[in-house]
């Protein structure tokens, strides 16, 4: 049976994709789960995987072109099945000027049907395959989104959603062997006994968090302070920290690790540091959602990777327990990654607060824009070598400015002023974070 | 243990239960002299003489109140109906009086009468003739609704209807009478109301059902086991009170029913069925419940269409194999 | 006064009288007396009642007015609901009838029942308890005005389908029959319910096997608002029997001791094995069908109400009883004072009684609540 080729959605926010390669030619075998081509989508360049075994029989969108998500670009079928009809939809559906999406319509006929044993703009072939190899499919392939119905429903038995509660089992993740694509008891069991991959879902889970209804009092601030200065009401604090005892801490650790390839920047210090300073300051580690405030239970920090086109922020999850060698490694291969822009959705999705470095600029201050829905975001300066008054003596210190920008919504001066004070101590007395 | 007729179980019940005791009278059309137009009361005439064994006129309204009124002040009457086709003309008495006199009294009255009679179509009997109306029956609070599929279970269920101190509507399958099973002789084998049972268990689908239907569903479970499929075959056996637990005990053990009734499905037994299922058992299902039921028209004559009008083994196959997503 | 009413069978003279549809109750017709009340002096009506007797039923007929009208009054403040048909102008037909009884006798009706229920000795506080809708009712409110009932006092019931109490009374005089016991079953139906299919069956039966019934036929001549004779090919309602080969004959509905003697003659037929009486007792009401039927307009004028009220067969009584001397107009106030104690009494009594608690919803439905298997599927239990 033939498989339609999507134009899928491969980052949450994606609308459109850009294809950049196609990996596999017409006339080539194609097994389920290779690539067929790369997609550059708003935020990377993402593999589009086969969902069906045959040969690629057609390509209906060319290098370098752009198609909405849902539309048909190529055809996957055995080498002598007739496609014609599905080209000619495909033809006779870029005439028409028709808004509606595509997708819709495809998932429609695939209902109608019955022959779609996938949902929505992920129909996957059911042709000569057993429920099993379905739903292996289903978990081999992390970036396989078993869409939910048009109607964000997933179809599934009573029983079978019991059993996935159960089982803590996500029926988006489990691929229905029955009517429609539905979800039953017999594909719940197939899915646990399956190898279960790495959770990986689309988007990175959202940190868990503790939600804080508004007071009267943070309506107002909110209100007021909107007013005045627009949707963000942003103020920014600035702090001058010793870096001394952390440059020496630096130079310690990348001599210790020189073998294993490992460099400490300052910024992996100030990752570290901001991690540990936020546990204890839960009200910059938050976000504003419009009904409440957000703290989260969990550290999350967002480093902007600047990159050829603009710039991007990996995150480096649960910061505030990783060691400064981890967090070094970690920050480098995403940033690696991040100009390759082979980052997953799930790669850059997610933080709880921000930091961008310029020091590498030469750039001894500046502001950054915070990166809504977070409370705060930190702009790391240079490390220069200063003269400063130390117990009535010019000594000459490096030192390095930090500068925060807080969205007054969330934070008062003084919560924000306390915060870049753990900050500072944590940075002069490096111990601090380490031990 | 004895293998006997259904009828004859039916028979063996009513006698035993005027041996018993003195209160109990067997009236309705020919059951005397004519020895019952079933046979059903074959020889209880001869037995129990005619003050216990009353031939009727043609008048189902008022013998059927007759049977109310007698139970209200002592007496344990069994009314026969010829068929329950013609118990449409007494269902004042039944519905209104015996169903509600109890409790429009607070408790001063019992009815302790049982209407008994066979239901359901038979052969070519045509629109009139070939009612199966339990569910009507089983609308009415007060009444308590019995549906014996087999001879067993036709004597045990005749005389705990008999002996019950409330109005029982007890439907006899009229296809059943000559149907031939193991029945124990006991006096005192009395099978309690409200108790369903599984008549054949399994494992992949329910098949609940009850009366004549019980031997339609087997053939089905025959069938299905060529193909693999092993299913269970709940007897309701009783409709009210109704085995409520039974219904979601077979429902959690195989997660798939198909409900079959000899009935129209339109406020059918099957639909009360269906309700409770959805309201008890929904996180036990993995697929839809599905209903056979008569098709949706007055019974035909014609040979043919009767039996494409009938519920058949074929179709409970056909809507077992959807549950099984088969 | 017209002489337009037949009681002959479907004859010229019946449709003759059918283009008069204003026929005479007995007081009306100068014939009728004659044809049906023997000829009887004032003590010969009397038919042998001690004096005690004779007052009895007048303090009944008087309770039975007093306590519909205080019915009447609760009605009009909202304290009774639901359907409620006064007896008011036909006492004489119940009291009279059911005097005739004996102590174990079974008395059975329709829903114009307070009466019967009142006669048949259930307390008057317990009758308007049930009108009341209380716990303390003779069916602890689970009746209502239809459905009253007492297994204690033989009394089996209101019923509310007319023409349905009748097969039930027919299984009643079964059982005595089948137990050979020495009682009666009497039940009452309006003259509407003898074009019920349930009246030909139950008399058929009734009269077959030679059951102990007494079927009373109150003919108030208006079935709701439908006037008999536009109802019946028949007129006369005691014809009926003699399809059945049934003994029948009429009484004077508005005269409690005529009632009396017809009925008596009927319960001593039955309880000498000779099987079931039609007795066809005319009669009248006062009032509307129910509450919500307005006394007159219609169907029929208030004129011809006021007219028949000069009838009232509590001021025939009491005439009889003063014309041979066993009560006299002070006792007879007397005696109206007490039963309008007793029924302000009753109405009190109703007023202070509890409310059926929740429980009672599901109570008694069946006999036997103790069985396997679900009895009731609504879920709230």
């Amino acid at each position: 049976m033939a498989t339609k080729v999507y134009m899928e959605a491969l980052s949450p926010t994606m609308e459109e994709g850009r294809l950049v390669t196609w990996m596999k030619h017409e006339g080539d075998q194609v097994n389920e789960g290779d690539v067929l081509a790369e997609v550059e989508t708003d935020k990377a360049t993402m593999e589009l995987v086969a969902r069906g075994s045959g040969v690629l029989r057609k390509q209906l969108l060319a290098e370098g072109d752009t198609a909405n998500v849902g539309t048909v670009i190529g055809v996957v079928a055995a080498p002598d099945e007739d496609v014609s009809s599905i080209v000619g939809d495909v033809v006779a559906q870029e005439a028409s000027t028709t808004a509606e999406a595509p997708k819709a319509k495809e998932v429609a006929r695939a209902e109608e049907s019955g022959a779609g044993i996938g949902k929505a703009g992920a129909a996957v072939a059911a042709g000569g395959q057993t429920e099993m190899d379905q739903v292996e499919r289903a978990h081999e392939h992390d970036a396989v989104r078993y869409e939910p119905a048009e109607n964000g429903r997933v179809k599934a038995s009573p029983l079978a959603r019991r059993l996935a509660e159960e089982k803590g089992l996500d029926l988006n993740r489990v691929q229905g062997s029955g009517p429609g694509g539905r979800v039953i008891k017999r594909d719940i069991e197939a899915a646990r006994e399956a190898p279960v991959a790495a959770p990986a879902a689309a988007a990175a889970p959202a940190a868990a968090y503790e939600e804080v209804p508004l007071t009267q009092m943070r309506k107002t601030i909110a209100k007021r302070l909107t007013q005045s200065i627009g949707p963000i009401p942003t103020f920014y604090l600035t702090v001058e920290v010793d870096m001394s005892q952390a440059v020496a801490l630096r130079q310690k650790i990348n001599e210790r690790f020189a073998k294993e390839g490992i460099k400490v920047s300052p910024n992996d210090l100030v990752i570290k540091a901001v991690a540990a300073a936020l546990r204890k300051h839960a009200w910059v580690n938050a976000a504003w959602t419009g009904e409440s405030i957000r703290l989260y239970n969990e550290v999350h920090i967002g480093v902007a990777v600047a990159v050829e086109e603009g710039l991007i922020t990996p995150v480096v999850r649960n910061a505030d327990k990783k060691g400064i060698t981890e967090i070094a490694q970690e920050v480098k291969e995403l940033a690696g990654r991040a100009r390759e822009k082979k980052l997953k959705p799930e790669e850059y999705t997610g933080s709880t607060f921000s930091i961008s470095n310029l020091g590498m600029f030469g750039i001894t201050e500046f502001t950054a824009v915070i990166n809504p829905p977070e409370a705060a975001i930190l702009a790391v300066g240079t490390v220069e070598e200063k003269v400063v008054v130390e117990g009535g003596e010019m000594v000459v210190r490096p030192r390095m400015r930090l500068t925060m920008s807080c969205d007054h919504r969330v934070i008062d001066g003084a919560t924000g002023a306390q915060f870049l004070q753990t900050l500072k101590q944590n940075l002069e007395d490096p111990m601090m974070i380490i031990a | 243990m004895a293998v006997i007729t259904y009828r004859d179980a039916l028979n063996q019940a009513l006698a035993e239960e005027m041996e018993r005791d003195p209160d109990v009278f067997l009236m309705g059309e020919e059951v005397g002299v004519y020895n019952g137009a079933y046979k059903v009361s074959k020889g209880l005439l001869d037995r129990f003489g005619e003050e216990r064994v009353v031939d009727t006129p043609i008048t189902e309204l008022g013998f059927a109140g007759l049977g109310v009124g007698a139970a209200m002040t002592g007496l344990r009457p069994v009314i026969e109906f010829m068929t329950w086709n013609f118990a449409y003309l007494a269902t004042d008495q039944i519905f209104n009086a015996a169903a509600k006199m109890r409790y429009m009294s607070a408790g001063q009255f019992k009815i302790p009468v049982t209407f008994r009679g066979p239901s359901g179509a038979a052969l070519q009997l045509a629109a009139q003739h070939s009612q199966a109306l339990e569910a009507m029956y089983s609308h009415f609070p007060g009444l308590k609704v019995v549906t014996p599929g087999t001879p067993a279970d036709a004597k045990g269920l005749l005389k705990a209807a008999i002996r019950d101190d409330d109005p029982v509507c007890f439907f006899e399958g009229e296809m059943l009478y000559n149907l031939k099973g193991e029945v124990p002789d006991d006096d005192d084998f009395v099978i309690p109301l409200g108790v369903a049972e599984v008549k054949r268990p399994g494992a992949d689908v329910s098949i609940i059902t009850h009366g004549k239907m019980i031997n339609v569903a087997l053939q089905a479970a025959a069938k299905l086991e060529k193909d693999g499929v092993d299913a269970e075959v709940l007897d309701l056996r009783t409709l009210r009170p109704l085995d409520v637990e039974a219904i979601v005990a077979t429902v959690a053990k195989t997660n798939r029913a198909v409900l079959l009734e000899e009935g129209w499905p339109y406020g059918g037994i099957t639909t009360t069925v269906a309700t409770l299922i959805q309201e008890l058992a929904f996180d036990h299902l993995d697929a839809p419940v599905l209903r056979v039921t008569q098709a949706d028209v007055p019974m035909p004559y014609a040979k043919g269409l009767e039996k494409l009008a009938k519920p058949s083994a074929e179709l409970v196959v056909e809507k077992v194999n959807r549950v099984l997503y088969r | 006064m017209a002489n337009t009413r037949t009681k002959k069978g479907a004859t010229a003279e019946h449709v003759e009288r059918r283009d008069h549809p204003s026929p005479a109750t007995p007081a009306q017709d100068p014939n009728w007396e004659r044809e049906h009340k023997p000829e009887m002096s004032p003590e010969e009506h009397l038919q042998g009642l001690s004096p005690e007797r004779l007052r009895d039923i007048m303090h009944d007929m008087l309770l039975g007015r007093r306590f519909e009208e205080k019915a009447a009054e609760a009605y009009a403040l909202g304290k009774i609901g639901g359907f409620c048909h006064l007896y008011i102008g036909q006492e004489a037909v119940a009291i009279g009838a059911i005097h005739a009884l004996q102590q174990g006798d079974y008395v059975m009706t329709a829903y114009r029942e307070h009466v019967h229920a009142l006669q048949m000795g259930i307390e008057p506080g317990a009758v308007m308890a049930e009108l009341y809708g209380k716990e303390t009712g003779c069916s602890h409110g689970n009746g209502g005005s239809m459905h009253m009932f007492s297994a204690e006092k033989n009394y089996l019931g209101g019923h509310g389908i007319v023409g349905g109490q009748i097969p039930l009374a027919l299984g009643v005089a079964w059982k005595i029959k089948y137990r050979k016991e020495d009682r009666v079953m009497q039940v009452y139906l309006g003259e509407a319910a003898v074009n019920q299919g349930a009246f030909h069956e139950s008399l058929n039966m009734a009269a077959l096997w030679k059951l102990p019934l007494v079927v009373i036929v109150e003919n108030n001549r208006f079935g709701m608002g439908t006037a008999w004779e536009r109802a019946s090919s028949l007129y006369d309602i005691s014809q009926k029997a003699n399809a059945y080969a049934m003994p029948s004959a009429v009484a004077d509905g508005m005269d409690v001791l005529d009632v009396y003697r017809v009925t008596r003659q009927a319960v001593d037929r039955a309880r000498a094995g000779e099987g079931p009486t039609l007795i066809e007792a005319r009669t009248y009401r006062f009032v509307g069908h129910s509450m919500s039927d307005p006394v007159s307009g219609v169907y029929r004028t208030k004129e011809e109400v006021e007219e028949e009220k000069l009838n009232d067969p509590i001021r025939i009584y009491a005439n009889t009883l003063a014309d041979t001397n066993v009560l006299s107009q002070q006792q007879l106030e007397a005696m109206d004072e007490e039963v309008k104690k007793v029924a302000e009494q009753a109405a009190e009594f109703a007023e202070s009684s509890p409310d059926p608690a929740p429980e009672q919803l599901y109570q008694n439905v069946y006999v036997d609540e103790d069985v396997q298997g679900q009895l009731y599927l609504d879920g709230r239990r």
